[in-house]
């Protein structure tokens, strides 16, 4: 059944909350540049709690199904973190209270980044970014003003992977510099050959390379070291994009291995929930060297008290407060809950559910790479030999039917037809069986009852819809 | 499961990491079970001073406004917090009808055509505008003149996210709150205008005194973007009115909690015509193979996912969940109910001015203003600020002066729906003894 709009709901008069009265004398609203209208919706409370929940039940989410979605980890999100954060001395605490009067937050916040520099190997940890995306901006505005502040201005060109994610290259683009692609060779590794003819052409011009490890193949570059060096010696520095951490938890400190500046999805690889898109927080990671570049502010230990900081040579401000305080607490208490074996459980159990997919998976679809150990994720194909008609979008499309939130498709650009699956480190062994009996069924129908598919889903609210129309004739309000 | 993946443990399957490297030592606290962590959290959440145990009057960018019961039932549920962005319309049709509505509220009350369905927060979401602009007006103009009194903060984001490309920023310097000598900064080279309204010293302009401004940065063929405290807009002018290409703000104050600051809501709406320059995520009306409306997530070649390094932005993630709460807001505070924020704001704040800048030797600042003035003190702001905390368990309003040397003496404050009469008397006893 279709919900229908808040609008067409609206009845004039309803309001949904109560308001107090006015106990002060009234001041006369002024005569000049008051609106005349105000169309808004109007609905008493017990609609709007029916609409939203009707709407709410019409997603998948991590709470309802398996949602093996690449490159995203969406692992469960314990219920404990919500109960922590939403304690009114953390929700009703203004952001420009005096630093004394907000001591436990600001411990908390020293606590986290202390905790978050331990597990990634770095010197000094920000918590600041509101999101990957933006972690990586900044990291990228540090690396560039550590080498100008050095004198350094030639540096204009950033390498990345063809394998990236697409906010590698908008992110140099947005920072005002180059980007050149790096190929990856036939094992899925960064392809050196081409990385060292690359760097040798850009000379003084290179500004650094941006790394996801493991990389959106689900593999761990066997190259790594190797690739650092090279940066380094020719002068640049090396962005490490943290989206795959939750492969590294307890395994590696990338920080050791020479990454220069990091980001680190708290929403990802830290259990706080995705909320539909957003709230993140991606707090970067900075080597000794970058850790005085930092965005403002930080918080550090003065004369006995958690204060505000501002690092020496910053990059600047990136939002107008100090973080998403709600997700960090998320962060804080799902890390402390875990401890160090924990943390090593995460990885284990997270790189052991990939590689059992990809290990029962193999003989039903094609994986470029399937012949390596992955790392949290690996990139399947939707082509099946005898199914010529059906495309990696049917098989998404059919799995909705089975109440499975499909992998990431499409992605990595490198990998025609991909389904990116990642299962992570929550999900039991009965629903990876589970998933692996609906790839075995449709790879069936693929080959029998194609039509199935390519008219899938048809279990779900709504069947395929029309993106094309969407885009070609935007109707982006109600009020058209 | 080892064995049919065919390796001995689970430490083989990290073989491809150099073994210098390879499970390292961590120096971490022990794991706490999740009662012994409650009860450290609930120590932490009551070392702090919140709203609900200080009396607060300050704003400067985070608003104590009442958020509805059902913004936190309904935000909670699992099937909203724990999805991923909506990729997979036919299940996400939730998030997306969701977001339609709150683009749809948003552009209704900032009289745009299209709304986004987030930046990261106010300050974000106008960088985002001033970069949008710069894009649509390539080649023809690189300056952003800022109004001084669009808040500092988001006068040093947009620095820092403009920092690498070439551009240059003015208006900063000008006297505050003089629209005519913003209005004379722009030139020909001029891109955009940013200006706040109400300005981060609570001033509101008139439409008429805004279209001054307007008018000058038209006449170059640059946009105007204007900032916003959405309160207002349940009862003054919007934007759309008065001229504006986009208008940026945060959406905090609309049923989202304080948090010390975050996560807020960047508020982006613009005109048709820009649309396709914009960044961020927008959902559109469209239908499904057997014709019923549907929702999806469009126009999104102008995003990285697609465009790679030729894309409007590099965000990605948004506040999606918090745009949702702001969406809840509306529908369950309606016209009656945000007007009625609105006018208890305006009534209470200045009910506060009339006390306050009766006091002996306090003065609240000439000129028109919704829920925050600047009142000049004959004390020390951070000593008055200090003694209100401590000796009268109130937090006072915000002391401007570092950014703004001629407000040495000034305490913006701040006064909502939230702070009943007997609390403003409060504030002004204990002003009035502490400056006695």
């Amino acid at each position: 059944m279709i919900e229908p709009l808040l609008i067409e709901l609206s009845k004039p008069g309803r309001c949904g909350t109560s308001l107090p009265a006015l106990d002060v004398p009234e001041t006369p609203l002024p005569a000049e540049g008051l609106r005349d209208e105000l169309p808004l919706p109007e609905l008493a409370e017990p609609q709007v709690v029916r609409h939203y929940t009707h709407l709410s039940q019409l997603n998948y989410a991590i709470d309802t199904v398996f949602y093996p979605l690449g490159s995203c980890t969406m692992k469960y999100n314990p219920k404990v973190d919500d109960v922590a954060a939403t304690q009114p001395g953390f929700t009703r605490l203004h952001p420009l209270t005096a630093e004394e009067d907000a001591q436990g937050a600001l411990r908390l916040m020293l606590a986290l980044q202390r905790l978050l520099a331990e597990i990634g190997g770095f010197a000094a940890v920000s918590l600041l970014p509101a999101a990957g995306a933006q972690g990586e901006l900044i990291g990228v505005l540090m690396i560039r003003k550590y080498l100008y502040d050095r004198g350094e201005t030639a540096r204009r060109v950033v390498l990345v992977p063809d394998s990236a994610h697409g906010t590698n290259p908008a992110t140099t683009a947005m920072s005002g510099l180059t980007v050149r692609q790096v190929p990856s060779d036939a094992r899925g590794n960064v392809d050196l050959a081409a990385l060292g003819a690359l760097i040798d052409e850009l000379g003084p011009q290179l500004l650094g390379l941006m790394l996801t490890n493991p990389n959106t193949l689900g593999l761990f570059d066997e190259g790594l070291t190797e690739i650092i060096a090279r940066v380094h010696n020719a002068g640049g520095l090396v962005y490490g994009d943290g989206a795959n951490l939750n492969a590294l938890l307890g395994a590696l400190k990338p920080g050791h291995m020479g990454f220069d500046v990091m980001h680190f999805n708290l929403h990802k690889t830290f259990a706080t929930p995705h909320g539909g898109g957003g709230p993140g927080a991606g707090t970067v990671a900075a080597s000794a060297a970058l850790a005085d570049y930092l965005p403002a502010p930080l918080v550090g230990e003065v004369d006995g008290l958690v204060r505000w900081v501002t690092p020496a040579h910053t990059v600047g401000r990136m939002k107008a407060f100090g973080g998403n305080f709600a997700v960090l607490v998320r962060a804080y208490v799902y890390l402390r809950m875990l401890g160090a074996d924990g943390l090593r459980a995460v990885s284990e159990n997270a790189v052991i559910n990939a590689n059992y997919l990809q290990a029962r998976l193999r003989d039903l679809y094609p994986i470029p790479h399937g012949d390596r150990r992955c790392m949290h994720e690996f990139v399947a194909q939707g082509l099946l030999a005898g199914a010529p008609g059906v495309k990696t979008l049917d098989i998404a499309k059919r799995l909705l039917d089975f109440g499975i939130h499909p992998p990431t498709v499409y992605f990595p650009l490198i990998v025609p037809e991909a389904l990116m699956i990642e299962p992570t480190e929550t999900e039991s062994k009965e629903t990876l069986d589970y998933f692996i009996d609906t790839m075995r069924q449709i790879a069936d129908e693929a080959r029998n009852t194609p039509d199935l598919l390519t008219t899938a889903p048809h279990n779900t609210p709504l069947c395929r819809l029309d993106e094309v129309k969407a885009a070609r004739q935007p109707s982006l309000c109600w009020l058209k | 499961m080892l064995a049919t993946i065919g390796v001995a443990d689970a430490a083989a399957l990290f073989a491809d990491i150099p073994a210098a490297y390879r499970f390292p030592a961590y120096e971490l606290p022990p794991a706490l079970s999740e009662s012994e962590i409650l009860r450290e959290l609930q120590a932490l959440a009551e070392a702090n001073a919140d709203a609900g145990h200080v009396p607060c009057f300050r704003g400067a960018g985070a608003y104590n406004h009442f958020v509805p019961s059902v913004v936190r039932a309904l935000t909670g549920r699992g099937e909203f917090a724990t999805t991923y962005t909506p990729y997979q319309p036919e299940v996400s049709q939730g998030t997306l009808q969701a977001h339609f509505e709150y683009q749809s509220m948003l552009a209704t009350l900032t009289g745009m055509d299209a709304a986004n369905v987030s930046h990261y927060d106010g300050a974000t979401a106008a960088a985002e505008a001033v970069i949008m602009a710069l894009k649509v007006r390539e080649g023809h103009a690189a300056r952003v003149v800022l109004s001084p009194t669009l808040p500092p903060q988001y006068r040093a984001v947009i620095r820092t996210y403009l920092q690498g490309v070439p551009g240059e920023i003015v208006g900063e310097e000008l006297p505050h709150g003089d629209l005519a000598a913003l209005a004379a900064a722009v030139d020909e080279n001029t891109a955009c205008l940013l200006v706040a309204n109400p300005d981060f010293l609570g001033r509101l302009y008139t439409p008429d005194e805004m279209r001054a401004p307007a008018e000058a940065v038209h006449a170059v063929g640059g946009l105007f973007a204007v900032g916003v405290d959405p309160i207002s807009l349940g009862l003054f002018t919007p934007p759309g009115a008065y001229g504006a290409d986009i208008v940026t703000g945060e959406g905090q104050c609309l049923g989202n909690e304080l948090n010390f600051g975050g996560p807020y809501l960047g508020l982006f709406a613009t005109r048709t015509q820009y649309v396709r320059k914009s960044a961020g995520r927008i959902v559109g009306e469209t239908t499904d193979c057997q014709g019923r409306r549907g929702y999806v997530l469009t126009l999104s070649t102008r995003e990285q996912h697609i465009r790679r390094e030729k894309a409007s932005s590099n965000i990605c993630s948004n506040e999606a969940l918090n745009a949702l709460a702001a969406a809840i807001y509306l529908a369950s505070m309606g016209a009656s109910g945000l007007r009625r924020v609105a006018e208890l704001c305006w009534h209470k704040a200045h009910y506060a001015a009339d006390r306050l800048g009766s006091l002996p030797g306090f003065r609240v600042a000439p000129g028109r203003f919704f829920k925050e003035f600047v009142l000049h003190c004959p004390a020390p702001v951070a000593e008055l600020n200090r003694r209100l905390r401590a000796e009268y368990g109130l937090l006072g309003g915000y002391a401007p002066g570092e950014d703004y040397p001629d407000l040495a003496d000034a305490m913006l404050v701040c006064v909502t729906e939230m702070n009943p009469r007997a609390e403003i008397d409060r504030l002004a006893d204990a002003l009035a003894a502490l400056t006695r």
